[in-house]
């Protein structure tokens, strides 16, 4: 079966899901590109949208509606060479409306999972749960008569496990996008120990033509992504807790601190706890369970989200994107307050940001921002010298960024140890491209 | 020629711009700039007649009949004559033209003319569907996605494979740094606050990619999607003393050509722009002068080669060595001859319909002492000034010979 033809038939499974609808829109496009090929305008390519939600793949049809039109109007230079043949098609307008067409005519809306015994294909984005995913994926495989290909999107299940209870031996590899799918360029790709040359090479191929960086990373729960991140978000967590006991004051203002520094020292795109209000925490907490029974000698485990879950707090996204409200208060995605977690109520700001301020103390002068150092030529340099200044300041927020630089390089360490990651290099690029990281964990920075 | 006025040019550029928020229309910008003439003129009831022109409100803002919004501009207009004129992005020249000729067949004695041009109602993408109407629809389905951008990379393309590539891209580059520079003098220029350090080098590094845009050309080779008005009072010397305002203060129209070329004929040859070369030379000879007694020109930069192939077009430089004369500095504002003096289309704005009234604004203020920090200092023996308007690819061109009144 060539690349082609294994993408005329093919269904996502969770298609309304947050990565769900991404891989969708992201394979559709593929697919649309592939049947607008002169040799392939006589055959059919069906792309089955499955989610158990109808008001979900409802939403999915309008999101991809927007999305196709957003891909097609960057394209359109390509596209009017697609449709050069098209007399009827002249305007920019008319060729970026038929495209939308052509794209949303491949997709199939489903609520059954019927739709995909015909598939070769299968995308996995069900919710990050073992045993369902193994039901499903047996139950398609004992109906499908295709032998299909299964890429599992999961961030912490390990595979092989999947791969065994589901009985789907070789035909398996986890394709773990980064969120939002569209927009992200990594991917992390895990093989068993049986995923065969040709799954691989197609996967290879398919990562290409959406123009995604890959990463091989081994099969142990969490993978790169998550192996680094759920033991930095931990690491946090402590920090405040730490903050809070050490000079007794309340945990939010240790959590706004850490937070604090976590972004603006360390120069990343957002803090620690804005970060986890982003993926959701809820979503953190489900991983770090999933994660946990895997990772022997330690405990990836934190009674502080606990605690937020039962009070309801859990940030996480609004079908709009909009962030909502977790660790932080949000408005137009700027934090405004802190939650209380033991007053259960947010605090706002401007009651004890200033204090907060002074106890981390100054900056060091060339301090640079995230956004313009991911532009600067001379990156490397300029870091160099702001860490190196941050290294003589005798103040706490320094402090606090030192020891946490220090604690997310031994983590990517010990992920090359623990032979999750296969370099260092690996590990890097994982947090750069799929974490905006303007640096990579393993670094000399902080030494 | 007297009292004119120019809108903000809004779009890419301004702090204020966000494409996501609403912004004002076609009727904002109209009543903007015709009370900004009216304002210096004492008042709706001196205007005998007003002409205004526009390129595709059509589509743009899905709006016809614009003579209708002369009276919107002061209720004092309404009941006189008004007339709309289209000629792609010539629209604005021809109105100019429109009122010169109402003036000398003496059936008014003040004209308004005004030109305006809504375009950021839609994206860039569609736009370009909209724009190439100042092409014939026939070769459209051939056309570039970015259809006019495509001509005149055609364009540009041909010029450095007979002229060479770095020298071209020199030239080219140093027209975008002059247009910068100069629209940071000017603050309705919608490159005002433009803050690069050194737009030389930013456009000389860029390099034309054609996956993404066009072959030839980069979009900082690229007039500006804005939107504006610009409008000015044509007036006979009775109209002057009508309105109270010294022929110092007014900038004499002393020669003129228009000139089109057929729609459906692809350019003789693509180097050479040959309808402003017919239609400046004719204007300065119809103004009895030469070119070396311009002091200062607006030309039709609608993108940077353009503004390359206008210099030899005027015989300012021979074929193939205008690059050099704008890489040497001769048109920035402190050269021989200061050209497209607050930016240009790609510096100031491009408000399509609007850019042949805004040229004569622009030399009416250098020409007036009215430039502000944009003014330029006119020697003696080069006193006159110059616009040339181009609508389509070379097809429907106006150039117009200025000198200060006395």
């Amino acid at each position: 079966m060539t690349y082609d033809e294994r993408l005329q038939h093919v269904s996502v499974l969770g298609a309304a899901g947050k990565m769900g609808s991404g891989i969708l829109l992201l394979t559709a496009l593929e697919m649309a590109d592939l049947s607008l090929k002169p040799e392939n305008k006589d055959k059919s390519f069906v792309l089955n949208a499955i989610d158990v939600s109808p008001a979900g793949l409802s939403g999915l049809m309008k999101y991809l509606r927007d999305q196709v039109r957003k891909a097609a109007e960057k394209k359109t230079v390509l596209l009017r060479q697609l449709y050069a043949d098209r007399d009827d098609l002249i305007e920019n307008y008319d060729i970026i409306d038929e495209y939308i067409f052509d794209v949303m005519n491949i997709v199939r809306p489903v609520t059954g999972i019927e739709a995909a015994y015909q598939s070769n294909l299968i995308f996995e984005a069900v919710s990050e749960n073992k045993d369902l995913k193994v039901k499903l994926l047996s139950a398609i495989d004992k109906n499908n008569p295709n032998q299909p290909w299964y890429f599992t999107n999961t961030s912490s299940v390990p595979i092989n496990l999947v791969e065994k209870e589901a009985g789907i031996k070789g035909r398996i590899l986890g394709f773990h996008f980064y969120n939002p799918p569209a927009i992200q360029r990594l991917v992390e790709l895990i093989l068993t120990s049986n995923t065969t040359q040709e799954v691989v090479d197609f996967a290879h191929q398919y990562a290409k033509n959406l123009r995604k960086v890959v990463v091989l990373s081994n099969d142990i729960a969490g993978f790169i992504g998550n192996g680094h991140f759920m033991r930095d978000a931990l690491h946090g967590i402590k920090e405040a807790e730490e903050l809070a006991a050490e000079n007794e004051f309340s945990l939010y203002k240790a959590i706004y601190m850490v937070n604090k520094v976590t972004q603006d020292y360390l120069v990343r795109p957002m803090g620690i706890f804005q970060l986890i209000d982003y993926v959701g925490i809820d979503v953190v907490k489900f991983i770090l369970n999933v994660m946990n029974p895997f990772v022997g000698d330690e405990n990836l485990h934190s009674d502080l989200l606990d605690k937020l879950m039962l009070q309801g707090v859990m940030g996480g996204q609004l079908s709009n994107g909009a962030q909502k409200d977790g660790f932080f208060k949000y408005k137009s995605g700027l934090i405004t307050a802190v939650w209380d977690i033991h007053k259960q109520e947010y605090v706002g700001l401007e009651e004890f940001k200033e204090d907060c301020d002074e106890m981390l103390g100054e900056l060091p002068e060339n301090k640079v921002a995230w956004k313009d150092i991911m532009r600067a030529q001379d990156k490397e340099a300029k870091l160099t010298a702001f860490f190196n200044d941050m290294k003589n300041l005798d103040a706490l927020g320094a402090a606090i960024a030192i020891d946490y630089g220090l604690r997310s390089k031994e983590i990517g360490l010990k992920l090359v140890k623990d032979e999750v990651a296969h370099t260092h290099n690996d590990v890097n690029t994982v947090m750069l491209t799929g974490f905006y990281h303007a640096y990579g964990p393993i670094n000399d920075f902080f030494d | 020629m007297t009292a004119g006025y120019n809108t903000t040019s809004l779009g890419t550029g301004r702090k204020e711009f966000n494409p996501k928020k609403p912004r004002p229309g076609l009727e904002h910008y109209i009543k903007e700039a015709g009370k900004g003439v009216l304002d210096q003129i004492g008042g709706p009831e001196h205007v005998d007649e007003s002409v205004i022109g526009n390129f595709m409100a059509a589509r743009f803002n899905k709006q016809a009949n614009l003579p209708g919004f002369i009276p919107y501009i002061d209720e004092g207009l309404q009941w006189k004559p008004a007339t709309s004129v289209e000629g792609a992005c010539g629209s604005g020249g021809l109105a100019l033209m429109n009122g010169i000729k109402t003036v000398l067949a003496e059936t008014a004695d003040v004209v308004l003319a005004l030109g305006v041009e809504v375009q950021n109602t839609v994206k860039a993408v569609y736009g370009a569907d909209i724009l190439a109407g100042a092409g014939w629809y026939q070769r459209r389905k051939e056309g570039h996605a970015y259809f006019f951008p495509g001509q005149f990379s055609d364009r540009a393309g041909a010029y450095y494979e007979k002229y060479g590539y770095d020298r071209a891209r020199k030239g080219m580059a140093r027209w975008y740094a002059n247009a910068i520079e100069n629209a940071r003098l000017d603050q309705n220029a919608q490159e005002f606050q433009n803050l690069v350090k050194d737009p030389y080098a930013q456009a000389y590094s860029l390099k034309p990619n054609g996956r993404s845009f066009v072959d030839h050309l980069t979009i900082l080779d690229c007039s500006k999607v804005s939107d504006g008005a610009s409008a000015i009072a044509i007036c006979s010397e009775e109209g002057l003393e009508k309105i109270g305002v010294d022929k110092k203060d007014a900038a004499e129209v002393v020669g003129w050509a228009q000139v089109i070329r057929n729609i459906t004929n692809d350019p003789a040859e693509l180097t050479v722009l040959e309808t402003i070369k017919k239609a400046s030379h004719q204007a300065l000879e119809s103004a009895g002068i030469t070119v070396d007694q311009l002091g200062t020109l607006e030309v039709h930069d609608c993108f940077s080669i353009a503004g390359i192939l206008v210099i030899e077009a005027l015989g300012l430089a021979k074929p193939g060595e205008g690059c050099d004369y704008v890489a040497s500095g001769k048109t920035s504002h402190n050269g021989e001859l200061p050209t497209n003096t607050t930016g240009g289309l790609i510096g100031w704005g491009h408000p399509t319909g609007a850019t042949g009234v805004h040229q004569a604004v622009t030399i009416w203020q250098q020409l007036t002492g009215k430039a502000g920090k944009a003014q330029i200092e006119l020697k003696a023996d080069k006193p006159y000034g110059m616009t040339i308007n181009m609508g389509g690819d070379d097809v429907t061109v106006i150039a117009i010979v200025y000198k200060r009144g006395e």
